[in-house]
């Protein structure tokens, strides 16, 4: 199985950034055992990533590896949705 | 003069847009946020650009340009022809580009609530980044195509322009309008903008583009109302003609000064004012031309520096025409005393023109300018843009304490009045027409200097001939009525015996 690199953008500690990451953790935990490897990044903090990697919307998860590189937005509620979209479920 | 003046006004930020600070009485409302909105095409980004560059260039002031449509590259490089050269101002760290326009092929899928925070913190860090006063946001409605729910968009770009606000810089966004006359803006973003609105229309009439600046409402503060026209120029950007905005007070001087007839200036008292406006009208043929070339010949006699604009004869043919009537175009012009520009009406839009012939008249600094004719460039404009222009022609000449000439044909050989006359005849100081006047079968000229404002004058309609030395007014047609209605009758000497001695008793 290939390694996966995840990147989550979060604006603050807000309870939707809390939503998004426990979501995230959720399915890595549940899917990827330790093969993946995740990242998050607060905007706030960090607002020059967010302007290299062209991010708008926050929360937004990025899977950077492996290719192709996928781009989802908001707090990941629907966990099935997160799975195609990673494209861990066809 | 301001009725406003008297109590607090909001604070305005110059924005050095030409024209657009006279119109808003002095800018954009400062530290606030001013929707700019348009249908394609109307030069929405053009006007948020020029904002941050007049900044730069006039105030040294920062400025942030975030881009939700074409990328910061494409922007870089159309704004170039207006001679805004971003890169080095971003090398300089006087301009910094938020880019959230669309990556290609990079389709986001949204599962969930989010918001627009990510942005919010992109800008801030920009506005910190160059010390930033003036922040553009070029167009809202890409933004709203990118993310479906425009419910939560429209709520971002409201914390968003609330945030602008609390960091004091002065915010343009534009927004995109499908309608010259309708709602103001799609998505309802005026909604959450809705202190300022600045409306840029590009309205097709009669066949023929006419760009005009709206001011609809600055919250708190005053403006000018009603739509201004402008134009984009390369090198320049858009300029404002603020024609409303003109005020009456142009200096008058009693100083005379050739007509370049001495015979007309017999008639009209001794010779024109030396800042005012005349308006020669006639048919075809009637010798507009030629009064026109003596007035030139005239002032260049002085050494009078003599500007002629003429939008229906070559160069060749106006030195033809000058040659065969004593007068050398060629020598007036190495000796700097002329300058002749010869253009074809459509080669421009009425509002071009008028640009270029106030760079002319700003450039050449005459005291003397002739345009053959005025109404050639009738052809290219409506109605409304004709007024206008004319309106701000001769306001512009006024200023410059200048006199002008200005030709107008009229439509009928005999008699007659042109849209020209109607428009500009009460602008005017001085009004001469040329008529034809049918005798014996024969064509002959009549002159008559129908208006001479502040002057007396010589009432009588004269008969003149012009030959190779120009033209010569004779005697008065006294044996003719009807010359001016276009409808010449012949009276016998008894009956102006009879008319001449009708009202003797009084």
């Amino acid at each position: 199985m290939n390694k996966y690199l995840l990147k989550l953008y979060i604006a603050g500690r807000s309870p939707r950034s809390e939503r998004a990451i426990a979501n995230l953790q959720r399915i890595c935990d549940e899917q990827l055992g330790d093969q993946y490897e995740m990242m998050i990044i607060d905007v706030l903090e960090r607002p020059e990533l967010a302007e290299n990697e062209k991010i708008l919307a926050t929360p937004t998860l990025i899977k950077q590896l492996p290719p192709p590189l996928r781009r989802i937005i908001g707090d990941l509620s629907d966990i099935e949705k997160v799975l195609i979209g990673l494209d861990l479920l066809p | 003069m301001n009725l406003e003046s008297k109590y607090p006004q909001l604070e305005k930020l110059e924005t050095g847009i030409t024209g657009f600070d006279l119109v808003s009485n002095g800018g954009l409302p400062k530290g606030r946020t001013t929707l700019v909105a348009g249908t394609a095409g109307s030069a929405k980004t053009v006007f948020a650009a020029q904002f941050l560059a007049e900044g730069i260039i006039k105030a040294n002031e920062g400025g942030v340009f975030i881009t939700f449509e074409e990328s910061a590259n494409d922007i870089r490089n159309n704004v170039l022809s207006m001679g805004w050269d971003i890169t080095s101002w971003e090398a300089q760290g006087k301009w910094i580009f938020v880019d959230a326009s669309p990556v290609p092929g990079e389709e986001a899928v949204v599962i969930g609530s989010y918001d627009l925070g990510a942005l919010l913190a992109r800008i801030e860090r920009a506005i910190q980044k160059v010390n930033a006063t003036r922040v553009s946001m070029d167009s809202l409605g890409a933004i709203f195509t990118q993310f479906a729910d425009s419910a939560t968009v429209r709520s971002e770009l409201f914390r968003i322009a609330s945030a602008l606000k609390k960091m004091g810089v002065t915010a343009v966004m534009t927004a995109e309008r499908t309608q010259e006359y309708g709602d103001i803006a799609r998505y309802g973003v005026e909604e959450f903008v809705a202190d300022n609105v600045v409306i840029l229309r590009n309205v097709l009439e009669e066949e023929k583009r006419r760009r005009t600046l709206e001011i609809l409402k600055f919250r708190g503060t005053s403006h000018k109302k009603g739509e201004f026209p402008f134009t984009i120029i390369p090198g320049e950007g858009i300029i404002i003609i603020p024609l409303s905005a003109i005020e009456l007070k142009q200096k008058s001087s009693d100083i005379r000064i050739t007509s370049g007839s001495p015979e007309l200036d017999r008639m009209c008292g001794g010779g024109f004012f030396r800042d005012s406006i005349i308006l020669v009208s006639g048919a075809t043929g009637t010798g507009k031309t030629l009064m026109s070339t003596e007035f030139i010949a005239g002032g260049a006699n002085n050494n009078e520096r003599c500007l002629l604009f003429a939008f229906e004869e070559s160069r060749e043919q106006l030195f033809r025409n000058a040659i065969g009537w004593g007068i050398d175009f060629d020598r007036m012009e190495k000796e700097e005393k002329l300058k002749l520009v010869c253009e074809y009406p459509e080669t421009a839009s009425l509002e071009d023109h008028l640009i270029h012939m106030k760079m002319y008249i700003d450039e050449f600094k005459p005291n003397r300018v002739s345009v053959d004719s005025l109404s050639a460039l009738e052809r290219v404009s409506s109605f409304k843009g004709f007024r206008e222009f004319v309106i701000g022609l001769t306001s512009f000449i006024k200023h410059k304490e200048v006199v002008g000439l200005f030709t107008s044909t009229t439509p009928t050989l005999l008699g007659g009045s042109s849209v020209t006359e109607a428009h500009i005849s009460t602008i005017t100081d001085s009004i001469i027409l040329l008529r034809y006047v049918e005798m014996y079968g024969e064509m002959r000229r009549g002159l008559t200097v129908l208006k001479m404002r502040g002057s007396m004058h010589d009432k009588d309609i004269r008969e003149f001939a012009i030959d190779g030395t120009g033209m010569h007014l004779g005697k008065p047609l006294r044996n003719v009525t009807g010359i001016l209605s276009g409808n010449p009758q012949h009276i016998t000497t008894g009956e102006i015996d009879r008319l001449n001695n009708l009202f003797k008793g009084e």
